[in-house]
């Protein structure tokens, strides 16, 4: 019994429900024995992950769904010992360098496997030089293979450091014989620029609402239970393009009430909740005291490893909702610059109060008419 | 042409140990230089080292300029043409970014090789003479990624094997090669690639492939790639393995080069700038007052924003080319103009320190918004 969206994520390229064209150039270059490096990219649930293992099926048959795990020790430079989980079949070797537990909603089934030490984070270019060098240099000596070359997936590749990505340059080229390289991503910002050179650059966009209704209605018939088109319109509007979210909150649902008729309330979770809650409280009362308290909680939402990003973008969607439209874009202004100023800094909860207190201020001199950008001067 | 491909061929395979299949090489690596002769639009650089050919008397060497523009094809063509192929492995060291290059790497594996005293093979097997001189050549390839200490470490030996070695120092970045290393070598920087000798490059590839590449094609892959060569050679094989790929094999579009390097479509972008209020450049259809009422312009655009984001465009490209659009814009004010740049220029820093993106297209385009109004 596994959950619907493992159980109904398509298993190879024809059964994707969208992006068509996409799926026939899918097709026709894991036909054509002229296989490049290949770079996806997209927003989260947009079913990157879904099309790279629908791909390699494609290349490879069914063998490649056959996987194992192997612990893999690394040295570093200073004569560390690392250890890391890859998942590999005979064909391919699937590595997430650098692990980020919190950039998902949902961790995919196959995901529990990836613990990795932290601290491989630092050392990533000594792993990829490792595995890399190591997949170029011995041949498939499976006759009845039906590709010459293995494939590497690397995950969020948009995490590798700089170090690790002048790695990949030129072993992308040199061993273009042994060795094709998946690469995926959210964005292809953080990646140089010689690594997109080398890779054909697939963009995997979120589905719009149409297709999403179609998947949903796609796995309610496998279910056997018909799904009312105003429960899968407002989960459709819930999710934000994030398939797998609207898949596993249908399944929620469905557990909450077997009919899903009548109003729906879509469980939202706790650390929203609390968000919205403290995006309340600025908005009440703007005092010392009230900074303490909203400080209270930001603790506890940092202490459940909720990444501070999250916070701040959820605190500042929903108070740029209830405020005036003159002071909107400001505050828009200041999570951004705060934003940044966090990942630069050491300590998250500094730069959060400090946009909780450049809100209040600001909020306060709009409520009392006074034009703060003499002060800003 | 064929002259120059004929005695390489065998030489390729044999470096790799293995036949090449010429298909399955990447179109960069085929057609790079073979000679010294065939680097493009380098002229100075090329007068100069074929005079070191002839006089096989050479400098250490420091090249640098922009990706893609044929510094690592200029320095493979002299040396294999100086030592021909049976040499060319005992007498050529390669080092790059991929290779472990630490301090450790530079005391021995370097100085190793630098040691060595060269023996040349009399005869050639392909039987054409070479000049080989008597010395080595090292390459250290992306040379601006190695640490301070390590090029520290360079300097005394540059000197002392300089009797029987020489060094090629190969980066984009000349101010990140420590200064002593710097005034050791003699510098050639490499201008950037004019249209005319990429279109003619291009066009000379996708005749040898048997690409039907149009005018158009072509000029889209000098835009999207900037100047950068050995982008629009990989652009132009990603293009040509789609297009026949497919049945019946389909002609390249504009449209396939500018998916292929990820551009954001105009109308994506065009639509989203009328959002901010910047009026269609030339003849658009957009009525210039649409929601100029002061209500609900932030909620417009924060809807726009999330759309586009939802799309999966790249944050640093879609800011390239709105910088491109609101810089170039016949109608907007230097004044306005100079506040947007601003804009632009710390969202890029802002990306670039790893900030989130949706935030930050956001905050791009509020601000221009505000310029703009």
């Amino acid at each position: 019994m596994s959950l619907w969206v493992d159980k109904y994520r398509p298993r190879t390229l024809d059964d994707l429900h969208y992006h068509h064209d996409l799926t026939a150039r899918l097709k026709s270059l894991a036909a054509s024995g002229d296989f490049p490096h290949m770079l996806f990219y997209g927003p989260s649930g947009a079913g990157k992950k879904t099309r790279i293992a629908c791909t390699l099926r494609q290349l490879f048959g069914p063998g490649v769904e056959k996987l194992r795990i192997d612990q893999r020790v690394f040295l570093t430079p200073s004569k560390r010992k690392l250890d890391l989980n890859v998942v590999q079949s005979n064909f391919h070797i699937e590595i997430t360098p650098r692990l980020v537990l919190h950039s998902r909603t949902y961790l995919p089934r196959s995901s529990c496997i990836y613990t990795v030490n932290s601290e491989v984070g630092m050392y990533d270019r000594v792993v990829i030089q490792e595995i890399l060098k190591e997949i170029a240099q011995t041949q498939q000596v499976d006759l009845n293979a039906k590709q010459r070359f293995k494939v590497v997936i690397i995950n969020d590749a948009d995490t590798l450091s700089r170090d690790a990505q002048a790695a990949l340059r030129r072993t992308m080229e040199k061993y273009m014989n042994n060795m094709r390289i998946i690469l995926c991503a959210n964005s292809t910002s953080k990646l140089i620029a010689p690594i997109k050179s080398r890779c054909l650059l697939v963009r995997v966009a979120a589905p719009s609402s149409e297709e999403m209704h179609n998947a949903l209605e796609y796995v309610a018939k496998r279910e056997k239970f018909d799904l009312p088109p105003e429960a899968s319109q407002q989960i459709v509007e819930d999710s934000n393009g994030n398939l797998r979210k609207a898949i596993l909150v249908l399944e929620a649902l469905k557990m909450q009430s077997p009919d899903l008729s009548g109003p729906l309330s879509i469980a939202k979770p706790d650390w929203e909740t609390y968000c919205h809650k403290v995006a309340d409280m600025i908005i009440q009362e703007q005092s010392p005291q009230r900074v303490m308290d909203v400080r209270a909680k930001l603790y506890e939402l940092l202490s459940h490893c909720i990444p501070a990003t999250v916070i701040l973008k959820t605190v500042a969607e929903r108070v740029v909702d209830k405020v005036d439209e003159s002071i909107k874009a400001d505050i828009m202004h200041w999570a951004a610059i705060y934003e940044v100023r966090m990942r630069q800094g050491n300590k998250k909860i500094f730069h959060l109060e400090a946009w909780v207190v450049k809100v209040m201020s600001l909020y306060k001199h709009s409520f009392y008419g006074i034009d703060l950008d003499d002060f800003e001067e | 042409m064929d002259k120059f491909f004929q005695p390489q061929a065998p030489r390729q395979s044999k470096a790799q140990k293995q036949a090449a299949d010429s298909q399955l090489q990447p179109w960069v690596e085929k057609y790079r230089p073979k000679t010294i002769d065939d680097v493009t639009s380098q002229e100075h650089t090329v007068a100069v080292l074929q005079k070191s050919l002839l006089s096989t008397n050479l400098p250490h060497m420091l090249f640098y300029g922009p990706p893609g523009n044929g510094k690592t094809s200029t320095i493979l063509a002299l040396a294999r043409q100086l030592f021909g192929p049976d040499n060319f492995r005992t007498r050529v060291l390669e080092l790059n970014a991929s290779d472990e290059r630490g301090i450790s790497i530079v005391r021995e594996k370097i100085k190793d090789f630098a040691r060595q005293t060269p023996r040349a093979q009399a005869v050639s097997s392909d039987g054409k003479t070479y000049p080989c001189p008597p010395y080595k050549i090292i390459i250290l390839d992306e040379a601006d990624s190695m640490t301070q200490d390590a090029q520290a470490a360079l300097r005394r030996i540059m000197e002392t094997y300089a009797r029987i070695t020489r060094f090629c120092l190969v980066c984009n970045y000349v101010t990140r090669i420590i200064e002593p290393l710097a005034s050791r070598c003699s510098k050639f920087r490499f201008k950037p690639l004019d249209p005319g000798s990429t279109s003619s490059r291009l066009s000379h590839i996708a005749t040898c492939e048997h690409v039907d590449a149009s005018p158009d094609v072509i000029s889209a892959l000098i835009n999207t790639s900037q100047g950068d060569l050995r982008r629009s050679i990989t652009y132009l094989q990603s293009a040509s393995r789609l297009s026949s790929s497919t049945v019946p094999p389909t002609p390249i579009t504009a449209r396939d080069i500018q998916e292929i390097a990820g551009v954001v479509p105009d109308v994506v972008i065009n639509d989203f700038v009328a959002t901010l209020g910047v009026e269609g450049t030339n003849d658009m259809d957009i009525d210039p007052s649409p929601g100029s009422g002061s209500k609900s312009n932030f909620d417009a655009i924060r809807k726009k924003v999330k759309e586009v984001v939802r799309e999966g465009y790249s944050a640093s490209q879609l800011l390239s080319q709105l910088h491109d659009l609101v810089i170039l814009h016949p109608t907007i004010t230097a004044r306005q103009k100079a506040r947007c740049a601003l804009v632009f220029a710390e969202a890029d820093k802002a990306l670039c320190d790893g900030a989130d993106e949706e935030l930050w297209i956001l905050e791009v385009a509020l601000r221009i918004h505000k310029a703009l109004s």
